[in-house]
């Protein structure tokens, strides 16, 4: 239950990596909070829909009867708000390449990502357009023990919750191999080492519930590009 | 030090616009470079290897990308006269929010309205119109969306204007008719220098669109 003083409302899903990476920085900085899970493969509440009706999902942000939306926004006002384990870098440069990578993920890999999942012909195609991308994050990583530096930031968050537990289980549940330690041994490093901080463990989906449910989404999608 | 500031931009991208009335804000000297978009420089592949695109703003040689990520970050680095975000984490929030819905949601139709033909044109002004209404209304009654100061989602937003004349001919639609306050918003904005000075005149924009439409090969 949220302390009286706090007031914070997340409504989420427990399979959605937007809205697990908000539960990651709240965990971080030790921030109480009320949860409310949407089954949105089933159906939306009405709640949800009053409180995001431009873009109907989740996560929804709630402090103290501000409504806040977007991943992304909702992490920065969370690290403005509560300053204990700050998550973005101090200086603007930092700031705007955490800002830049953090973009790229959610739309180009994301994206790409999906595709390599939904397509049933040149898959060999869709995947290697999906390395490339991810290549740029191996990058990234190379001589860091996380993306934010010495301690977990915005951009583990990030990519943490949308690649590893929630791409890379669609991608096994498919018999995909996409990010292979041969070629991106710190990617895989820096999983390794994600997993032993104890917040993000909280923060992950159970595996094999996280695996079906990713198959649903690939069914769904796979279905509606045939009848569209 | 003196700051060494350069732009590669394209005089059409009205997300270049954006950096450029943020740089003007500021009063930054900057090295504007036009890009040809069709033959890409080695500066801008080496700047933007991940997606090749404009604006890109380097600082002493650091290459920024994606225009309102720049736009944040000028207001971060040279913090004098009017901040274009305010400082209450809540409000940052809306207008970052409002960015980002320009960004989702209004760029989008625009491209069906001048590029496509039919149900898909038709379909993208009926959008665009929609968008454009819910802008309307988070602007309200103000001078300007963030209150009586110029900022963030009117610098995000700014840029647009000079298209509406080409979107109008070719959507046939009225604007105005449609959305009196933001045309009125429009042309507050258009009277500050940092605006004047760094969008193009509607015509050019409007002559230029059927050229861009040859060259990508529409039409």
């Amino acid at each position: 239950m949220a302390e009286k003083e706090e007031d914070v409302l997340l409504i989420g899903a427990w399979a959605s990596p937007f809205s697990r990476r908000v539960e990651m920085a709240l965990k971080l900085k030790g921030v109480p909070y009320d949860y409310s899970d949407e089954d949105y493969l089933v159906t939306k509440s009405p709640l949800l829909l009053q409180l995001n009706p431009i873009y109907k999902k989740v996560p929804v942000f709630v402090h103290k009867g501000k409504v806040l939306l977007e991943s992304h926004l909702i992490l920065e006002y969370i690290d403005q708000t509560w300053t204990r384990n700050p998550i973005l870098p101090q200086d603007p440069y930092g700031k705007a390449m955490a800002r830049f990578w953090a973009k790229f993920v959610d739309e180009q890999v994301t994206l790409i990502g999906f595709r390599s999942l939904v397509k049933s012909e040149e898959i060999d195609v869709a995947i290697k357009e999906a390395q490339e991308l991810i290549t740029y994050l191996e990058k990234e990583i190379t001589g860091k023990m996380f993306f934010g530096g010495e301690t977990i930031g915005f951009l583990d968050m990030v990519v943490g919750s949308m690649i590893p537990f929630c791409l890379v289980r669609g991608w096994e549940g498919m018999g995909i191999d996409m990010i292979p330690n041969e070629q991106f041994p710190e990617l895989n490093r820096w999983i390794e080492k994600i997993k032993e901080i104890e917040i993000v463990r909280e923060c992950i989906p159970n595996r094999e519930k996280n695996i079906e449910h990713m198959m649903k989404i690939v069914g769904r999608i796979k279905a509606a590009s045939k009848t569209a | 030090m003196a700051d060494e500031v350069i732009l590669l931009d394209y005089w059409p991208s009205m997300f270049g616009m954006r950096t450029r009335v943020a740089l003007e804000e500021k009063n930054i000297k900057f090295d504007y470079r036009e890009q040809d978009l069709f033959n890409k420089s080695p500066i801008l592949l080496e700047m933007n290897p991940v997606h090749k695109k404009i604006p890109v703003l380097i600082h002493n040689g650091k290459p920024v990308c994606e225009s309102l990520i720049q736009v944040e970050y000028i207001d971060e680095t040279w913090p004098g006269g009017n901040p274009f975000l305010p400082s209450d984490p809540y409000q940052r929030a809306q207008a970052k929010f409002w960015g980002d819905f320009i960004d989702k949601k209004v760029y989008g139709p625009t491209r069906l309205i001048w590029g496509a033909k039919g149900e898909e044109q038709e379909a993208g002004t009926k959008e665009f119109i929609e968008m454009l209404k819910m802008l309307e209304s988070e602007l309200g009654d103000k001078t300007y969306f963030g209150g009586e100061t110029f900022g963030y989602v009117d610098i995000a937003m700014i840029g647009f204007y000079c298209w509406f004349d080409v979107l109008e001919k070719c959507g046939n639609f009225s604007i105005e008719a449609e959305c009196p306050k933001l045309i009125a918003w429009a042309k507050r904005c258009m009277k500050r220098e940092s605006v004047a000075k760094s969008l193009p005149d509607s015509n050019k924009i409007t002559k230029f669109v059927p050229e861009l439409k040859k060259k990508i090969g529409i039409e």
